[in-house]
């Protein structure tokens, strides 16, 4: 009788017990989602935080400075006065086009030979080789850009300033590069086999095939990642400001020194620059006019890869 | 007859073209491969006199032969050991909300192409983004939890993705058997997901890690400086960074300067070098098939 009781007893315990430690992981999982959701919304408040500081001091740079004198005006020189934003996007624009001019054909080219030429085992050692270009630090282009590469231009062209567009050019193309030939690589490593193996058996070489074929197929994934190469070279920014120079000339001359609206932003942001003051506020006027540039092109490769995807 | 040999020639040529693409695709792609060559080169050329220990242990100074790299790397650690807490608990909490808890609904796919595109907001927006909330709304200043802050929002959106990669690699089946036993949502979260998918996570969060390490742009903006003389010693002192050093170094004219960027690559690339190896070791290691 009195075992008994002491097991009921016990068992009442034990069901207590459970109840009470029900209790804490109703809590806990309920508590949990929460905390995950709020971490959720970081990401969101960060966009809205990049909004908010790109547009609240680009209103006040613009009630001093009228849009129309800002982005129709031809002269950029803040120190006296004339925010006339153009020199800087051509100049963003030129070292932007004479990157694509190198990445181009040699990431398309490296692309192709490593999805259709290559064995699997050189694809393996040669696609991590290229994507080590990938991971090298922006400052060590810089570096490398002013240092051997304008010497070795400046050989070739003797007029050549010792800072120009054209050395930062070449060297954001070579740091985008491995960004084309990896992505466009993926895009034509998804083309199924049966397509390939199809048109060799009509009779065409692997050069018919590759542009025939598998190019038209994996086109959308090609120009994606051409596209969000051409994005990561609008918004480089240690590259050209080491090797580019901080004169903002309205030219289109490679040999010239210019000046790009991301190195606009670390000399505005590193000089004796006073916080309030209207070169301060241009800063923002400038990187919100650079923000609208890259986030076109992002959702633009975002539209191609959705709506033109062949789904095999 | 003449139908034929037309043919036939027409054939050769398709295979000729065939074979020169194929050379002009290879050297295309070696000369990607010779300017990574010529890189390395280059920066071990101009480096490797400079590297020795003096360097690695002196502070900057105005004098080349006595300026070292020692700040460089202490606020490089101390960024790291900052940026690296704060932004793999949010990444991955983030990760783990959008896999395992958001209703596929609107807001959902919101979250989802916002970290897309914060993904390609390129890294000096996120320099005025800190300059303007860390630096002057908080009133933090040019200090050392500044730099870490913005970083850690910079590398956020690929420590989301490559967080929810890996948890979306962790198969249904083992989740359906940990809640068929008498798990809750949370417990099978904890103990099943959570370290089924830690490889994956920590590969993702040390590659992003590296990109912040060597990140320069937006550390320049929220104010890391070149010529500091001590170690920090809180969350608000002034700090610099390898890459600072190395830009500060670089873009001074004469030649000597070039020689010390050059043996501060190196540290950096070196440092680089391990990160990058020890994330693809943890891959290879502890990747388990379903």
């Amino acid at each position: 009788m009195d075992t008994q009781q002491e097991q009921n007893y016990s068992v009442q315990e034990m069901i207590n017990q459970k109840k009470s430690n029900k209790s804490i992981f109703n809590t806990t999982e309920k508590i949990v989602p929460l905390f995950l959701l709020l971490c959720a919304i970081i990401s969101v408040l960060t966009t809205i935080g990049i909004l908010f500081t790109l547009l609240r001091e680009s209103v006040t740079f613009f009630s001093d400075v009228s849009l129309a004198e800002f982005y129709l005006g031809t002269q950029w020189s803040p120190w006296s006065g004339k925010f006339g934003v153009f020199p800087l996007i051509a100049g963003t624009l030129l070292v932007t086009a004479i990157a694509t001019c190198v990445a181009l054909p040699i990431g398309i080219a490296s692309a192709i030979y490593l999805s259709e030429y290559a064995s699997t085992r050189s694809r393996k050692v040669i696609k991590p080789i290229l994507e080590i270009l990938a991971g090298i630090p922006t400052v060590v282009y810089g570096f490398f850009a002013l240092t051997f590469v304008t010497p070795i231009l400046q050989g070739i062209f003797p007029d050549l300033k010792i800072f120009n567009a054209l050395s930062a050019g070449i060297v954001v193309g070579i740091m985008i590069t491995p960004m084309i030939a990896s992505l466009s690589e993926d895009a034509m490593n998804a083309v199924p086999n049966r397509l390939r193996e199809g048109a060799l058996a009509l009779g065409a070489t692997k050069l018919e095939v590759t542009w025939k074929v598998i190019i038209p197929a994996a086109l959308s994934g090609i120009v994606a990642s051409i596209v969000l190469a051409v994005s990561r070279a609008l918004g480089e920014t240690m590259i050209v400001t080491i090797a580019a120079g901080a004169t903002p000339n309205l030219t289109f001359n490679p040999m010239e020194s210019i000046q790009t609206l991301t190195a606009f932003i670390v000399q505005g942001a590193t000089g004796d620059t006073s916080y309030g003051s209207t070169i301060y506020f241009s800063i923002y006027a400038v990187g919100i006019t650079l923000f609208i540039f890259t986030f076109a092109m992002n959702l633009f490769a975002q539209y191609i890869s959705r709506r033109f995807r062949e789904d095999y | 007859m003449q139908t034929n040999t037309f043919s036939i020639n027409r054939m050769r040529r398709r295979v000729i073209v065939n074979q020169v693409f194929k050379y002009i695709f290879i050297f295309s792609m070696s000369l990607a491969l010779l300017a990574l060559a010529l890189l390395i080169y280059r920066i071990l050329n101009q480096g490797l006199g400079s590297l020795n220990i003096d360097f690695l242990r002196q502070f900057p100074a105005p004098y080349p032969e006595k300026a070292g790299l020692f700040a460089g790397i202490m606020g490089s650690l101390y960024l790291m050991f900052l940026i690296a807490p704060i932004s793999i608990t949010i990444g991955v909490s983030t990760a783990l909300y959008l896999e395992e808890y958001a209703a596929k609904n609107k807001f959902t796919r919101f979250i989802q192409i916002n970290v897309q595109n914060l993904a390609g907001v390129p890294s000096i927006v996120f320099g005025l983004l800190g300059l303007t909330f860390f630096v002057y709304l908080f009133s933090l200043g040019y200090t050392l939890i500044a730099g870490a802050l913005t970083m850690s929002l910079l590398i956020l959106p690929v420590i989301v993705v490559a967080s929810q990669e890996a948890i979306r690699a962790v198969p249904e089946d083992i989740r359906a058997a940990s809640i068929a036993m008498g798990a809750t949502k949370w417990q099978t979260i904890w103990r099943i997901v959570l370290p089924a998918s830690i490889p994956g996570i920590l590969t993702g969060s040390i590659l992003a890690l590296s990109r912040a390490i060597g990140e320069t742009a937006p550390l320049i903006i929220v104010g890391a400086a070149a010529a500091i003389y001590t170690i920090p010693d809180s969350l608000t002192s002034k700090y610099t960074a390898m890459p600072i050093q190395i830009y500060n170094w670089t873009t001074r004219p004469q030649e000597e300067w070039q020689y010390l960027a050059g043996a501060g690559i190196i540290v950096l690339l070196i440092i680089l070098l391990l990160m990058n190896s020890i994330a693809i070791w943890i891959r290879n290691k502890f990747q388990s098939r379903y």
